[in-house]
């Protein structure tokens, strides 16, 4: 077995939950690696008894899942209304700017993704905005350029 | 074998006196979504390296969240024997003063104290100098059933939970009520679904109780997409027992034999908290076989789904814990008929599960006495948006919502003025600000044109624009449609496009008369509530604010300039 196919395996495998089925073994395997690779859709597929094109119609399904290896951050800004109405769209612009891009999505050298949330869930602080999974509230376009530059100048992987 | 009941009760009281009444100092810190955004994190940080530099010995717990939210990070210390004292907005700098002066020295940082909140059990006299914060206008409102333990309690602690009354209602439903008798209180309390539809609970419930079959579910429904509505992970991460106590409760009402709680991936805190809940109830016999002794045995896990928003209709969420896209099933048959794995189901949402322990142990004429009319009990409202007080009330229906307003949440912000509010999510609606002298009540406000919803409710003041927040709204509607029926698929794709046209000053004289024809069909041709409702968000701006998008139309202006700045929505082809 290829590490990726060993890993992959384990993800599944390692569900301990009594319902397991298509979906939580996608979101076990986007636990594991960050995104879903054509092997673990594939694998999922025989796990499942299911077929490749069952799988891929899950995964395609809901926007969490991504299909190539992640960037090393991930900035996430949400444009819910709470947010929205109180200055999401500035936040935005200003992180889109402090990363390089035009619009959501990975710097070409995938030290950035940037992606829309529809709710962080933190709305009674909003503008919420979130790196590497932690959260930050009461941002405006200045804080957001700033934790956007904080966030670039660590090492590592997002979590 | 499980301890016994009696067992349980009395390790936890002994637990609790010696939290509350032993030698240490107990520092609580709210970390729940909210918390973690305001930069609790670094507070618990920074208590512990402090606790640890100054040589202090006091219990730290991570509860959830107060409600409060405009003040977090929010730390509370309460001395043994003492009261618990506040200190809101709190910034890892001070923290090392809080600790040597109140938690070591004795002495609360008046300065600095937000409220203080009164033990029952002490008869220490309150702090000099410190208001109490019950009397704070965000507290003063409101009467706590659900929310009772939020912020008191560390949620990762079942025995917290049992010392404040927990797991008694089950006990009572297990030992001195059948199930029929427990589906009466719940009959009697009038409680209605939180969930949106606000359909009576009890006539839900009866349906799953009157199909005899062997395997039958309850599912707790804790999707919780609505933008602008966090109570429901916020229950979830302050208290997941009162939650899980109520799914157990209808389970046992309904003669269910299995409940599953539904969560959205990706929240770690809630899912992480319901999770220890389930495991330590499991522990403790709560969950399981032969429940405290009776012969009801049932157990409950958690199933979680990707990023849907129709994840959280009530179909489609069973064919997402069957591991499927979340499309929405045609009915019937109803879920009480043929439900997940074509068994019998019931579902419900957190907060109508979260009233049950309560209406059990007080009983449901007590319940049915708070509230207005056939809306009993309370609104679990997510105040947010332009207010001086955000955050997380828990006030009896009824109330009027301009005191939520500008009573409760402290008026508008920075001196400005209300210009609308959007409530119930999505599919809600917006209410002008000079139509919110109305009272909170399922039926008043849906009759405005907006709804309680799942309690979110979002204030915008002068200087937003409606025709730009009805564009963003469905941006949202269009991004999240599971697209299944074409209708809502089409037509959200349509009204997008045209509220881009009129929000560009680009629109024509037939535009509102053709999205209402596009609401029309989403209404008629959809399955679920995301294409029937879809058009609210559109329908209840031009109730209220139709001369502003007809300034957008005919004289091509945005009058707040709003529509003439940069904006941004996913991609489409993410979908
Ligand atoms: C598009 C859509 C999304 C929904 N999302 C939720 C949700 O996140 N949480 C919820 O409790 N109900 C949601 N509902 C309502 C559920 O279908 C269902 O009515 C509710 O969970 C029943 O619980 P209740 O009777 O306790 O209110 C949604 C409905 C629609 C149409
Ligand atoms: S709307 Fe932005 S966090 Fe909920």
């Amino acid at each position: 077995m290829s590490g990726l196919v060993q890993q992959i395996h384990d993800a599944v495998h390692g569900q301990t939950q009594p319902t397991v089925t298509v979906l939580s073994s996608l979101l076990a395997v986007e636990d594991a690696l960050g995104y879903i690779p054509k092997e673990a859709v594939e694998f999922v597929a025989g796990f499942s008894n299911s077929t490749v094109n069952n799988v891929w119609a899950v995964a395609s399904f809901y926007p969490n899942f991504r299909f190539e290896p992640p960037a090393e951050h991930l900035v996430e800004v949400c444009w819910g209304a709470s947010c929205h109405l109180v200055g999401a769209m500035g936040v935005f612009k200003a992180v889109l700017d402090a990363s390089g891009m035009a619009d959501e999505g990975d710097t070409p050298d995938k030290r950035l993704t940037v992606r829309f949330n529809t709710c962080l869930g933190a709305c009674s602080q909003a503008p919420v905005m979130s790196m590497d999974h932690h959260l930050a509230g009461r941002v405006n376009p200045e804080l957001a350029a700033k934790n956007v530059a904080n966030l670039l100048a660590q090492d590592g992987h997002a979590s | 074998m499980p301890p016994s009941f009696l067992e349980i009760g009395l390790e936890a009281a002994r637990r609790w006196h010696e939290l509350t009444a032993g030698e240490r100092p107990w520092i609580r810190i709210g970390t729940a979504l909210c918390g973690e955004a305001a930069g609790a994190n670094a507070v618990v940080a920074a208590v512990e390296s402090a606790l640890e530099s100054q040589g202090v010995s006091a219990e730290v717990s991570q509860v959830g969240c107060l409600g409060l939210c405009f003040a977090e990070p929010l730390l509370d210390v309460m001395l043994p024997s003492g009261h618990r004292v506040f200190y809101g907005n709190v910034n890892p700098e001070n923290v090392a003063e809080i600790i040597a002066t109140h938690v070591l020295g004795g002495t609360p940082v008046t300065a600095m104290a937000l409220g203080y909140i009164t033990d029952p059990d002490s008869d220490a006299p309150v702090p000099d100098g410190i208001p109490d914060l019950n009397q704070h206008p965000m507290r003063i409102w409101e009467n706590r059933i659900a929310l009772r333990n939020a912020g008191n309690i560390d949620p990762l602690d079942i025995y917290q939970y049992v010392a404040n009354g927990g797991y008694q209602a089950l006990h009572k439903s297990l030992t001195n009520l059948t199930p029929a008798g427990t589906l009466d209180e719940v009959k009697s309390s009038g409680l209605r679904g939180r969930g949106g539809a606000a359909f009576p609970t009890a006539v839900k419930w009866g349906f799953l109780a009157g199909n005899p079959a062997p395997e039958k579910y309850v599912l707790c429904n804790c999707e919780e997409g609505d933008p602008g509505a966090f109570n429901d992970k916020n229950i979830l991460e302050s208290d997941p027992n009162t939650l899980l106590e109520g799914v157990i409760i209808a389970g046992y009402a309904t003669g269910a034999s299995k409940g599953y709680i539904f969560i959205r991936h990706g929240h770690d805190g809630p899912i992480e908290r319901c999770r220890a809940a389930v495991r330590q109830a499991q522990e403790l016999g709560l969950l399981g076989e032969n429940i405290m002794g009776s012969n009801f045995s049932y157990d409950v896990e958690i199933a979680l789904t990707g990023d849907s928003y129709v994840a959280g209709e009530e179909t489609a969420l069973m064919e997402v814990i069957e591991g499927k896209r979340a499309m929405p099933r045609f009915r019937p048959p109803f879920p009480a008929a043929v439900g997940l794995f074509g068994k019998p189901t019931n579902i419900n949402n957190v907060k109508t599960l979260s009233y049950v322990p309560e209406i059990i142990s007080r009983g449901g004429e007590w319940f049915a006495g708070i509230g207005h009319d056939t809306s009993t009990g309370t609104a679990i409202l997510c105040l947010s948006g332009a207010l001086n007080y955000t955050g997380m009330v828990e006030v009896p229906l009824g109330i009027n919502l301009k005191d939520v307003i500008y009573e409760a949440a402290g008026g508008i912000k920075d001196g400005k003025a209300l210009k609308f509010l959007q409530t119930g999510g999505p599919l809600g609606g917006v209410l002008g600000a000079d139509n919110i002298d109305v009272v909170l009540d399922f039926e008043v406000l849906r009759a405005a044109g907006a709804i309680v919803g799942s309690g979110g409710i979002i204030a915008a003041d002068e200087s937003t624009c409606v025709v730009d927040l009805t564009r963003s709204l469905i941006a949202f509607c269009q991004y999240e449609s599971c697209g299944k029926c074409f209708p809502c698929r089409m037509g959200m794709s349509h009204l997008l496009e045209v509220l881009e046209r009129i929000c560009d000053l680009e629109g024509t004289d037939e535009d509102l008369t053709l999205m209402r024809s596009i609401g029309e069909n989403m209404q008629a041709g959809s399955l679920c509530g995301h294409g029937q409702l879809g058009f609210n968000p559109v329908s209840s701006a031009l109730r209220y604010f139709r001369p502003e998008f007809e300034t957008h139309i005919v004289e091509r202006k945005c009058p707040t300039g709003i529509c003439t700045m940069p904006r941004f929505s996913p991609a489409l082809s993410r979908r």
